[in-house]
């Protein structure tokens, strides 16, 4: 079980909390110009990245904030959580 | 059989004698026994048959590594299978039974399997009974009806299991010399320490040493330890603790046994006790776990590994045997020579494979006149009815991979074998550390370490007693330091540990017969797997360590093959042609040794696993009035009020008749509610429903659908505008938990500029509604300060008042196509509410009707329950409810409504279906084809979702979904049986009752 540092709440156990997915995923502004492979592409495509990965967790059974997370898929250490709207410190901006 | 208990020594209390029973056979022991020293101390030496091929075994081990001694212990609810001899802790009156050797452990019927054992081989299972396929159930019920392996029991255990949570800085796993240093380090420097041991006693290899420690016998230095320990307010030890897992941010599990070793507390404390740990550091001083040797006919019982023989004489002052020898490929056995002979057993003499044992060994077995045979391994055995009579001698070629001569035998009933140690690197690996083999000390020792873990010890491949000891110093004072406590000065203690010779890997011993010739050679006892199978599997192109394991059996079992495994490996490497590194370790993965269910479940069991039940205000009335219940989601809501007998069937046509007629009166308390406010409530509302909010008029209501961003329904509701900046949305009762996470992850991720706040209320509020043309009328006598006139209070809207002095919330909305008003009052008030409604209702036969006659009266009205006539892949147009979908603005899941494939006319839609024969209700769920008969596979057009009998029409109705169905209607479907009928169906509108919808004008 992994241990996670909610950015408002601290550290608590992996249970506390539901994960989220892909993190960086911005809803089109203007969904009905996109074709469908690009309605798709934001839709259903995903990353399946090997090593540092940001990701969205929630605090569901605390305070419930949304939050986001780099996490290295293969040792499962979370390097680095920061705030919705924060830029990852890999540079992938909000 | 006589006693083979020493006249003293031992930590057994010869004070507390003990009775105990084996087989039905009664046995004494004593206090501080195991059942398995108990029954060596009486003399036994057959534990059990083997599993595939019922050879005789005895004991080989002495703790949680033994393949064979396996105990059924206890009886009716309580036993567990399967258990370890060597674990089972002796209290007055046990009784256990051994699990393999049916239907007796001297006469066995399969022994036969041991004879035509050459025609048993590897995968011999999957090559022989799987064809043909028929016999393979009938031959599998035999060989698990010979092999049995203990049985689980029937009735539920009473006994208590708990979970504890648990934060520390350092855990140390394993209290033998190394763990007991680290913890003592760690104690004094005031870290919070938890020490976890598997056995009884703390001690690990001390309890069954006799090497001194700084000047003093070893268990005056334990005890002083130990002592020092318990002592400490920082420090927890935990006996019977073993820690089973090591997972991910230093979380370890700890499956404590605490009743299992005494009769009678079990009523007081909880029988076991899963801990789930956060250690900040963790100390691996797990010890290491002594190598068999692969030899002809290496299992008969009183072949033992020597670490076990040591153990028995020492720590439980038993003798194995009146006569014993030796064999190894190192020093440490030596040792056990020595205590053989302090024990007054004859020693006929040490096996050594190796040419040069060190001139210490041999000055030290001179003067205890025991002959060692150096350049000798032993070719086979020879047993009687007590098990090992004899060994067979060879002279073996420097290489070690011949033999040269055969040197006669040696009589003996007690082999004590090393093949060498193996670091308990389970909990390492694990933590997801990798083994590195060690070619000097031929075994793996952890790597590098990846989690907050150091090995310390005999588990890091430190196999001298004094260097354990500073080893485990230096892993305290390493554990001190990184959680950051002032590390305690502490002397380390000296034992004189030997210079030796170093080990030379023996991993099949050659036996001068040809391959397959001789005596079987174990690898691994429990599975019955041989060298012969490991070669066998290698020549028909077995590869990988994890295939052969999964093809011989090798290391599967309740010991995970703690003894074997390595040798299994090393033999496939020898056959591939390749080294041990290059082959590999099969993955370590927990549990490391069996867990009982109980202790996985905890008190998580029954009815109260921790899965709430709800139930609404009004609920305990329902219960009196004989509702019968029905669970939705979390909910316990009414399902029907059955009256005086009634079936099912006929209270719900009662409950519908009532409220089509008069006034029926539903629990609707747990339809989710959430709260929205904020300046942007009516824009979020615009983009999470397909339809429009900012125009709703303060105190009107409005039904939306929710859409997933795949354009899919996903959850609808009445939600109603309370005030400008305030709606109050409501959703599904299953739906309610879901919706609310996705209001609030929109909200969070992708629009925080919007200024909304969502509340869930549901259970704040109880709500009764009434339903049927006398529900105005009946509202009228309770409530005086609404206008409860049709164009004062319209369809579609929300007053507030009070109802017979109740503070209400009043909603005109209806889910049956009645006049109905939805009454909201606070919770505390839903039983006032709801008995007042039935007085006052009285005169118009007011009825209760639960959630049975609540979808038959929305069924006939067409509307659709989400999850039920929706399945995740149904669209608005599907339900035909375009009407609903907002062309001009976004909202979730809009543009998917216009890919292609929502556009396909042969999609599922929503239609109603009136079977042929009025009476003939559809089952829910079948699916439906176009033509009555038609070659198989038949086409499917849809299937049914909903159906019911309609009393009020006098016909049975259904909702389905079918292809292309809205441009059906009149066309027939039909619906295949499971008895072989098929019912002839006609498609019609969805809507029932009230097409018009006169009655909401009402
Ligand atoms: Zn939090």
């Amino acid at each position: 079980m992994l241990s996670i540092d909610c950015p408002w709440c601290g550290s608590r156990d992996q249970s506390e909390f539901s994960y989220g997915g892909e993190a960086h995923i911005v809803r089109p502004k203007e969904p009905e110009k996109l074709s469908d492979e690009d309605w798709g592409d934001y839709l259903f495509n995903r990353k399946n990245t090997k090593g540092r990965f940001e990701e969205q967790w929630c605090h569901t059974a605390g305070c419930r904030r949304w939050f986001n997370a780099v996490r290295d898929s293969q040792s499962y250490k979370i390097e680095a959580v920061y705030k919705i709207g924060e830029q990852s410190p890999d540079g992938i901006p909000e | 059989m006589s006693s083979q208990r020493l006249p003293s020594g031992g930590r057994i209390n010869r004070g507390r004698p003990l009775e105990f029973f084996f087989n039905g056979r009664r046995y004494e022991g004593f206090e501080g026994d195991t059942l398995a020293s108990g029954l060596l101390a009486n003399g036994i030496r057959l534990f059990g048959r083997s599993f595939k091929y019922h050879r005789p075994r005895g004991l080989f081990g002495s703790g949680s590594e033994e393949p064979n001694a396996l105990v059924q212990l206890g009886e009716g609810a309580s036993t567990i299978p399967n258990l370890k001899a060597t674990q089972v802790e002796l209290f007055d009156g046990l009784s256990a039974r051994t699990v393999v050797g049916w239907p007796s452990l001297e006469i066995d019927l399969y022994a036969i399997n041991n004879r035509i054992g050459r025609l048993l081989p590897a995968g011999f299972y999957y090559k022989t009974f799987m064809r043909p396929r028929f016999l393979w159930d009938w031959y599998e019920g035999r060989i698990r009806h010979a092999a049995g392996l203990g049985f689980a029991p029937t009735e539920p255990d009473s006994a208590r299991y708990d979970k504890r949570n648990a934060h520390c800085d350092v855990l140390v796993v394993g209290a033998g010399p190394t763990g007991l240093m680290a913890a003592l380090v760690a104690g004094r420097s005031g870290a919070r320490v938890i020490v976890a041991d598997e056995q009884a006693e703390m001690g690990g290899d001390l309890l069954s040493s006799t090497q001194h420690v700084s000047g003093a016998c070893p268990w005056m230095f334990l005890d002083n330890l130990v002592k020092e320990l318990s002592l400490m307010d920082n420090v927890m030890l935990l006996p019977r603790s073993t820690v089973s897992g090591y997972y991910d941010y230093n979380f370890l599990v700890i499956n404590q046994r605490r009743t299992d070793h005494q009769a009678g507390i079990g009523d007081i404390v909880s029988r076991e006790r899963n801990w789930r740990v956060r250690a900040r550091q963790v100390v691996l001083a797990t010890g290491a776990i002594e190598r068999g040797l692969v030899f002809a006919d290496n299992d008969r019982p009183g072949i033992m590994l020597s670490s076990a023989v040591r153990t028995y004489i020492n720590r439980y002052a038993v003798r194995p045997g009146r006569t014993g020898a030796v064999f190894t490929n190192n020093d440490s056995a030596y040792q056990t020579a020595v205590e053989m002979h302090g024990a007054g057993m004859e020693v006929k003499g040490v096996i050594d494979v190796r040419q040069r044992p060190s001139q210490e060994r041999l000055l030290q077995m001179d003067t205890l006149g025991i002959p060692v045979y150096s350049g000798h391994g032993v070719g086979g055995t020879r047993s009687g009815r007590q098990g090992l009579r004899a060994v067979e001698l060879c002279r073996l070629s420097a290489d070690g991979r011949d033999v040269l001569t055969q040197k006669g035998s040696l009589d003996c009933q007690v082999l004590a074998i090393s093949g060498g140690w193996n670091p308990a690197i389970h909990l390492h690996c694990q933590s997801g550390g990798r083994p590195k083999y060690d070619d000097d000390q031929a075994c793996f020792v952890p790597d590098k370490s990846v989690q907050s873990e150091r090995s310390a010890g005999s588990a890091l491949g430190i196999f001298q007693l004094g260097n354990c000891l500073s080893d485990g110093v230096d892993a305290g004072v390493h554990a001190v330091r990184e959680t950051g406590y002032a590390c305690a000065h502490i002397d380390i203690p000296y034992a004189s540990d030997r210079t030796g010779s170093a080990i030379e890997p023996m991993w099949n011993v050659p036996d001068g017969v040809l391959p397959g010739r001789g005596g079987k050679k174990f690898v691994d006892y429990q599975n019955d797997t041989t060298a012969a199978d490991i070669a066998l599997a290698a020549r028909e192109g077995y590869r990988s360590i994890e295939h052969v394991k999964r093809y011989t059996a090798l290391g599967f079992g309740t010991d995970q093959g703690k003894t074997g495994n390595i040798n299994g490996l090393a033999i496939l490497a020898q056959h591939l042609g390749q080294s041990i590194p290059a082959t590999g370790t099969t993955t370590f993965r927990p549990n490391y040794t069996p867990v009982t269910f109980g202790a996985i479940a905890g008190r998580e069991l029954g009815t109260v696993f921790f899965d709430p039940v709800r139930k609404t205000p009004m609920h305990d009335w329902h219960v009196a009035h004989g509702a019968v219940f029905e669970d939705v989601g979390q909910w316990k809501r009414p399902w029907y009020y059955p009256k005086g007998g009634e079936t099912m069937e006929s209270a719900v046509r009662r409950e519908c008749l009532a409220t089509r007629k008069s006034i029926g009166l539903l629990d609707a308390s747990t339809l989710g509610k959430i709260e929205v406010r904020g300046r942007d409530s009516a824009e979020f509302l615009n983009r999470i429903y397909t339809n429009a909010w900012s125009k709703l008029e303060i105190n009107r209501c409005r039904y939306g659908l929710m859409l997933g961003e795949d354009g899919m329904v996903m959850d609808d509701g009445v939600s109603s505008r309370l005030g400008d900046n305030h709606y109050y949305m409501t959703t599904t009762t299953g739906g309610a938990a879901h919706v609310l996470g996705w209001l609030e992850r929109w909200h969070q991720t992708e629009w925080p500029e919007l200024e909304v706040f969502f509340t869930s209320v549901t259970d704040r509020w109880a709500v009764a509604s009434i339903a049927g043309p006398n529900s105005r009328s009946l509202l009228d006598r309770l409530c005086s300060d609404i206008d409860l006139s049709a164009g004062a209070f319209p369809f579609m809207s929300l007053r507030e008042g009070s109802v017979a002095g109740i503070s209400a919330r009043l909603f005109r909305i209806s889910f049956s196509g009645e006049l109905a008003f939805e009454i909201n009052v606070s919770a505390d008030d839903g039983v006032a509410l709801w008995e007042l409604l039935m007085e006052a209702g009285g005169e118009y036969g007011i009825t209760p009707y639960g959630t049975e006659t609540m979808h038959v009266l929305r069924a006939e009205k067409g509307y659709v329950i989400v999850g039920q006539d929706t399945d995740g892949s149904v669209t608005p147009a599907d339900l035909g409810m375009d009407w609903i979908v907002s062309k001009t603005k976004d909202f979730i899941g809009k543009r998917s409504l216009a890919r292609s494939d929502m556009l396909r006319d042969s999609r599922k839609q929503l239609v109603g279906l009136v079977t042929e024969q009025p009476e003939t209700v559809l089952p829910e769920g079948t699916q439906l084809v176009n033509e009555p008969s038609t070659d198989y596979p038949v086409p499917m057009t849809g299937h049914v979702t909903s159906s019911y009998y309609s009393s009020t029409l006098g016909h049975s109705i259904a909702l389905a979904l079918i292809k292309g169905g809205h441009t059906r209607m009149g066309a027939s479907v039909y619906a295949p049986t499971l008895d072989g009928q098929c019912i002839k169906a006609i498609i019609s509108s969805p809507v029932f009752y009230d097409p018009e919808n006169k009655l909401h004008k009402t």
